[in-house]
């Protein structure tokens, strides 16, 4: 009861300031509230048309638009560009892209892969390209952190190919993760699509492990691409890089890639083994 | 031990200033053969821009200076004086001077496509206006990214009736930052890879060794996609900062008398950079902010942000000082030296422990006791900001912002001793326009920091086609709300305002006021016909979009 007593007199006490003030109306200056007047119509004119030639601010003020917001930018970068080596067997793979744009932009990407050949290999597998392909898109921004990319994929290489529709989706995700999602609509009707994951870890201030995945799958059964329905392949694999700087970091790392379902099957039938571990040698660079 | 240790590295940073002092006096003598006068004065002035390769800690740069030199001239003028300043463009682009925080009239302002069409390549523009304040401001290019490049300058404005007791010396210090490269090659850098200039990520060795944030911290950042260690965005990676276009080994040196105070003008003329400006052993009586006189108040270290100013007075003892301006994010410093005989020289400080953002910072500050009660606490509630554009370029806005007005800025919360807050600063005098607003308009500062953009409400210079319009004569208040993680100065042309800190009718007057990250910041303004740009003076911000112009119309 006591204790109440002495809350309530010490809220009135500390209230009192604040209704003396109000009492005698004392607030000057910034400390008033401010009135709800209407805002003036917008205007659109050019008060220094008056001064100067109308032309000149015309194309002044076009220039000092564009110079605030409006510019163009662009990358080539080569996010993997490594040599694999799996038991025997070296090969290669790289992954990129080229931009230009601001918020929206025009996109040219490519990834491919081929064999330096094995130890044992008869010397016509030595050196063999073995699949690649380029994407032209344009990437819509969604969102601060993710874009739509729409555009056409061709394959080249010396395996089967097919020109496909493509959508796909890229972006940040919480705990910022690098993510893209790609759906791929071939000539002949067939549907397939890639997940891919990726997120930096900085270790100290240079180096950087980056854990990265790949699942890819198809709606069809696809002989002649040894391509089975449902989920087709996966790939593991963390990579370290020392950042000499941002724009120039070799890498080590280590890749686990499996072929799963029937596409396993397709590659057993070869003689292959469905899945390899090996270790990775590369640099990601961009200008 | 340690205390071993801090006197031997004392010894040798002296060591090391004792060394560079004397070519930091044999290049002033230097200076003075360089073609331009450092001061200029009078009622007919000409200025130069121009290309020029420019020595900063004795290497090369590339620079746009002002009659041969960065900085350009001091401009020492009366008040109540006439001004014609002939500006002569020798580049082979077009070219501007804007007069940062002069009341003008806006065709005089020097914004081209805005008050002006600008000074074309290899031509001329006469400015003709009547100076009718004082104190210290600067002028600088407001096209493309030359004031990056160095083109800067100082104004002194006597008052009317002279000083009856001026103080001993009286000093400009222009604060700048500089780079080898060309800032076109840092904004594209900045545009492909906004962290790219970052100087102390966090990394898992610093959370295994207990440095920085803990673990639950980091993650909480994670989750928002945000990077509490992006203090600045360009930093002493490739920045050398610079005192009156002096580095670090240059040493800007300038005389002080034993017990007589000193002036120093601080200008911050830096293109991307707060600095944090102290002088060890020696407080600083403030007693002017952005030109306009305050009641003095003593500190002993002060943030100031890009296109802000602020004077000093000082009462040194026997013996030399160094003036270090820090960056925010401790990547630099800039130096210099105060003392009374040449040969002397004072310790540097090392640079402090880098700074990371709080969820304070993030407009987030729960540790308030009325909490998010009914507040839509996401990170990016349209309910929070009616009136922002929800693009591409929005990637927060505060759930929570708060007046930081009273904070010291960020990293000098817990510095241990006096720091300047934009509440300590209390006009002497009473406001020339007492009078209640009538009304009030809301501004959020917005951007993206993985797309590096930058905007009012979400919308981009290059966008806004429904500028701000005020009437004039109308007395407004600005709230300006931060809903990035990033402070900005905002800086509004041709006006004074007065800045809602609850000092009534002696409110601190300001042209450029810092909006802390997750905070926010009023300010009344009585409104002058004119076009007048308002926009983020970190230029980076400015050139990708964080700009408006405030069209003020008869009623």
């Amino acid at each position: 009861m006591k204790m109440r007593y002495f809350l309530s007199l010490a809220l009135a006490l500390s209230a009192m300031p604040l209704f003396a003030t109000g009492l005698h109306a004392q607030e000057t200056g910034t400390d008033q509230s401010p009135g709800s007047a209407p805002a003036p119509a917008p205007a659109h004119d050019r008060l220094a048309d008056r001064y100067y030639d109308p032309a000149a601010m015309a194309r002044a003020e076009a220039v000092m638009m564009n110079g605030h917001g409006n510019l163009t930018y662009s990358q080539i970068r080569a996010d993997l560009a490594e040599v694999r080596v799996t038991g025997a067997d070296k090969g290669y793979h790289f992954e990129g892209e080229a931009w230009t744009g601001n918020v929206n932009r025009f996109v040219v990407a490519t990834r491919g892969e081929g064999d330096f050949g094995s130890s044992g290999d008869r010397g016509a597998e030595k050196g063999r390209f073995k699949e690649g392909e380029v994407q032209a898109l344009y990437a819509r921004a969604l969102g601060p952190w993710w874009n739509l990319r729409g555009g056409v994929r061709q394959d080249f290489g010396p395996g089967p190919q097919r020109t496909h529709a493509m959508l796909a989706i890229d972006g940040l995700s919480p705990y910022r993760f690098d993510i893209q999602g790609a759906l791929f609509l071939s000539q002949r009707g067939e549907l397939t699509g890639r997940i891919e994951a990726a997120v930096d870890e900085r270790i100290t201030r240079r180096l950087v492990l980056q854990p990265r995945g790949e699942v890819n799958f198809s709606v069809q059964d696809q002989r002649d691409r040894e391509l089975g329905s449902g989920l087709t392949s996966i790939e593991v694999g963390a990579r370290l890089r020392y950042e000499f700087t941002r724009q120039f970091a070799p890498y080590v790392g280590v890749l686990w890639t499996s072929s799963l379902g029937r596409t396993a099957d397709y590659v057993r039938a070869e003689g292959k083994s469905a899945s390899s571990a090996g270790v990775v040698l590369g640099i990601k660079v961009w200008l | 031990m340690p205390a071993i240790q801090f006197h031997r590295r004392q010894l040798l940073q002296g060591a090391a200033a004792l060394t560079t002092l004397w070519a930091g006096f044999a290049s002033t003598a230097h200076a003075a053969s360089m073609p331009g006068a450092r001061e200029l004065a009078g009622e007919e002035i000409t200025l130069t821009i121009g290309q020029t390769i420019i020595q900063v800690d004795g290497r090369p740069a590339r620079a746009v200076a002002i009659n041969g030199g960065v900085p350009g001239p001091t401009l020492r003028l009366r008040q109540g004086q006439k001004l014609r300043i002939t500006v002569i463009n020798e580049l082979n682009e077009d070219s501007s001077i804007h007069w940062h925080g002069l009341e003008l009239p806006f065709q005089m302002d020097g914004v081209p496509g805005v008050s002006f069409p600008g000074i074309p390549a290899l031509g001329r523009f006469t400015y003709e206006f009547t100076i009718t304040q004082h104190g210290t401001y600067w002028y600088h290019s407001h096209s493309g990214l030359q004031e990056m490049m160095g083109c800067y300058g100082s104004i002194v404005i006597e008052p009317a009736q002279a000083d009856p007791a001026p103080p001993a010396h009286d000093h400009v210090m222009v604060l700048s930052d500089h780079s080898y490269v060309h800032p076109a090659g840092i904004l594209r850098k900045l545009k492909v890879d906004p962290g790219h200039y970052a100087r102390y990520p966090q990394t898992l060795a610093g959370l295994i060794a207990g440095k920085d944030q803990p673990l639950k911290t980091r993650l909480e950042f994670a989750r928002m996609r945000m990077d509490p260690a992006d203090i600045s965005d360009v930093t002493g990676k490739v920045f050398r900062y610079l005192i009156n276009g002096r580095g670090m080994a240059d040493n800007f040196t300038a005389p002080i008398t034993p017990g007589a105070p000193t002036r120093l003008r601080f200008i911050n003329a830096g293109s991307m950079t707060f600095f944090n400006v102290r002088i060890p052993d020696l407080a600083m009586k403030v007693i002017a902010a952005d030109g306009q006189p305050i009641v003095p108040v003593e500190v002993d270290e002060f943030q100031m942000g890009p296109g802000e100013t602020y004077d000093v007075l000082i009462t040194p003892q026997d013996r030399a000082y160094t003036v270090a301006a820090e960056a925010m994010d401790r990547s630099g410093m800039a130096r210099a030296t105060l003392t009374p005989r040449p040969g002397l020289a004072a310790p540097v400080p090392p640079l402090r422990a880098p700074v990371r953002l709080t969820m304070r910072d993030m407009g987030m500050d729960m540790d308030m006791s009325h909490g998010g009660g009914g507040m839509d606490m996401s990170m990016r509630s349209q309910a929070n900001a009616p009136d922002v554009k929800l693009g591409p370029g929005v990637d927060m806005i505060a759930p929570m912002p708060v007046d930081r007005t009273g904070d010291p800025g960020l990293g000098l919360d817990k510095i241990g001793h006096r720091v300047l807050t934009y509440r300590d600063l209390v006009a002497p005098e009473q406001n020339p326009d007492p009078r209640a607003p009538q009304r009030e308009i809301e501004m959020h500062l917005t951007g993206s920091m993985d797309r590096y953009l930058w905007s009012f409400d979400g919308v981009t210079m290059s966008e806004a086609h429904h500028p701000v319009t005020w009437t004039t004569g109308e007395r407004l208040r600005i709230t300006l709300i931060n809903d990035t993680m990033m402070g900005h100065p905002i800086h509004l042309h041709g006006h004074i305002f007065e800045l809602v800190t609850g000092h009534g009718d002696r409110s601190p007057r300001k042209h450029t006021v810092i909006v802390q990250p997750g905070g926010k910041v009023s300010f009344d303004v009585t409104a002058i016909e004119g076009d007048w740009p308002m926009h983020c003076h970190l230029f980076l911000h400015m050139a990708m979009g964080m700009m408006r112009v405030v069209k003020v119309r008869g009623a």
